[in-house]
């Protein structure tokens, strides 16, 4: 199942592992990004902690988890190739999974439904 | 957004914290604690003429006719006058901070020309656009290694400018940082106890190169085992000396910073003075400062731009890589105008005639009876002599014979009590060198 945060990150929860990303809305309103600043792997963050920093032509924004947990893997790609979050924010432009995650923390997020209702409330 | 995030909000937050009811409230409590300040001891006014004639007299105290053999990180090389002319100008003497490129062309290309030369000479990949001075720029280099590896401890060498080291503990005193100094041999930066001193916790290890003893050492093996341990190798070095000596960029190291007096900055008495910093490409974007870059405009010209600016506090305010978003432009403009009068082949000149001079200096003050060398011969311009006695008060008698004879090493190694640290420029001739030898021989 899919959930969304107020600050635009997207997470996915599959056998107990968290795949965080930002939302296809923050990607275009971020414009070209040029640079990811991955978290460690074996980090461990609460909700709200900075998991990275992307970097686009406009701003540079900090991406912040969503949920508790510890950071397993990083999506190593982003490194060389930045841009796979603008062509595809919501899949191969995951930036972090995490475990050892409380999936009750989930019920304060958004579901895709919901989010897209919040989407329109900032238009 | 306001202009000024200080709403009336923030303000009664701010006031409760320090449990005041209202600014007057403050203030009054604030004026408690604050002494009189002494103003009687405040002179009566003068006129402008008398100010003139009294700092007249107070110059005119100064030594300015010594033969200066001090080095000890800041160096009397010759600045030719174009220096002074070049960075005299409006243009660039009065230039403001250069956000706006379309009217700041000259004084941004400028900057991307001096990131360059300073990538050249020490052959890393991204130069920034200077910080305040050598001291800052190895703090600097410090946090960014902090930053980039998330540990807090950091090992420097006793090797290391003790003045530098001073200021990085200064620094970092109140900022949770681990600082592990090692002691250090003329020869030897200890580098066998840095790496027995670096683990897992371990941000960076700090070195000189040449060491404050003005040795040259060997580094490739030893940044190498730094970073098997994930750690980050910093050097602080002497840009003239780079112009003989193998670039830092060539023996691995991650951080580069140098004091830039030496390049067309006069020596002036706490500054200003100019920091170098260049880093890998892996480090650019946790490097603080700013970076120009070359672009093209909309009609495909060459453009000079502010580049990385996102990472800046103007924008990412308190996660900005640095709160020390200043350079030293005017000094950075000397280095530049300096390196591009000299040349390549002169700036090589210039070096070679130190090493010779430095060499040729040893050699007469070690004929001297009861001065013995301390250290190998691989120095470049500086080096270090045991003399038969307190090497401040043999310094102290050559000031009144003329010369600034070096640096007395006690005043920061106690151990070090009667050893001085000797340097040489292409400024002094031989006759001064000589000469130099024959005094310190009548004063022992």
């Amino acid at each position: 199942m899919k959930y969304y945060s107020e600050e635009h990150e997207w997470i996915m929860v599959e056998d107990d592992e968290a795949t965080i990303g930002i939302s296809e809305y923050a990607a275009a309103e971020l414009g070209d990004i040029t640079y990811v600043e991955l978290p460690m792997e074996e980090d461990d963050v609460i909700v709200g902690d900075t998991l990275g920093v992307i970097e686009s032509v406009k701003a540079a924004s900090d991406v912040y988890s969503p949920i508790t947990g510890t950071v397993i893997e990083i999506n190593n790609e982003l490194e060389d190739n930045p841009g796979l979050i603008n062509e595809s924010a919501e899949k191969a432009g995951w930036i972090c999974k995490l475990g050892n995650i409380d999936v009750a923390e989930l019920d304060d997020l958004m579901t895709p439904d919901a989010y897209a209702k919040y989407l329109k409330t900032l238009a | 957004m306001p202009y000024i995030a200080n709403t009336r909000e923030d303000q009664q937050v701010m006031l409760e914290t320090i449990s005041c009811a209202d600014f007057a409230d403050m203030w009054r409590k604030s004026q408690v604690t604050i002494p009189e300040p002494p103003l009687s001891n405040i002179p009566e006014g003068m006129s402008e003429f008398e100010v003139i004639s009294k700092l007249r007299k107070l110059a005119a105290k100064n030594a300015t006719e010594l033969h200066t053999f001090i080095g000890a990180g800041y160096y009397d090389h010759i600045i030719p006058a174009a220096v002074g002319e070049i960075t005299g100008r409006s243009e660039f003497y009065t230039a403001y901070t250069p956000y706006q490129p379309e009217a700041s062309q000259g004084t941004l290309q400028a900057i991307y020309e001096y990131q360059s030369m300073i990538c050249r000479l020490t052959g890393m990949p991204v130069s920034n656009a200077s910080l305040y001075d050598g001291g800052t720029a190895l703090f600097e280099a410090m946090m960014l290694a902090i930053r980039t590896t998330r540990r807090r401890q950091v090992v420097v060498s006793e090797a290391v400018s003790p003045i530098f080291r001073k200021m990085l503990d200064a620094y970092s005193s109140n900022l949770n940082i681990e600082l592990i100094q090692i002691p250090a041999g003329i020869d030897d930066s200890a580098q066998k106890d840095l790496l027995k001193a670096v683990s897992d916790r371990t941000a960076c290890v700090i070195v000189q190169y040449p060491n404050f003893f003005g040795t040259i050492e060997a580094w490739v093996e030893f940044n190498e085992k730094i970073h098997e341990k994930k750690a980050l190798s910093v050097c602080s070095t002497y840009p003239v000396s780079l112009a003989l000596l193998t670039p830092p960029g060539e023996l691995g190291f991650d951080i580069v910073t140098a004091e830039g007096q030496s390049l067309g900055n006069s020596l002036n008495f706490g500054g200003p003075y100019l920091g170098i910093m260049a880093v890998t490409e892996k480090l650019m974007r946790k490097m603080p400062g700013r970076v120009c870059g070359r672009t093209v405009d909309s009609d495909g010209k060459d453009g000079f731009v502010l580049t990385l600016q996102t990472r800046e506090q103007h924008i990412r305010r308190e996660s900005a890589m640095s709160n020390i978003c200043s350079n030293e432009s005017l000094c950075a403009l000397s280095a530049l105008v300096y390196l591009a009068c000299v040349g390549k082949q002169g700036l090589i000149q210039v070096a070679e005639l130190c090493a010779a001079k430095a060499a040729y200096a040893r050699k007469l003050l070690l004929e001297i009876e009861g001065v013995e060398a301390v250290g190998g011969n691989a120095f470049f311009n500086e080096f270090v002599v045991q003399l038969p006695g307190d090497a401040a008060e043999i310094v102290g008698k050559l000031i009144d014979k003329g010369f600034a004879a070096g640096f007395p090493l006690g005043r920061y190694y106690p151990d070090r009590k009667n050893q001085l640290l000797v340097a040489v420029t292409e400024k002094r001739t031989k006759e001064e060198i000589k000469a130099l030898a024959t005094a310190l021989e009548a004063v022992l």
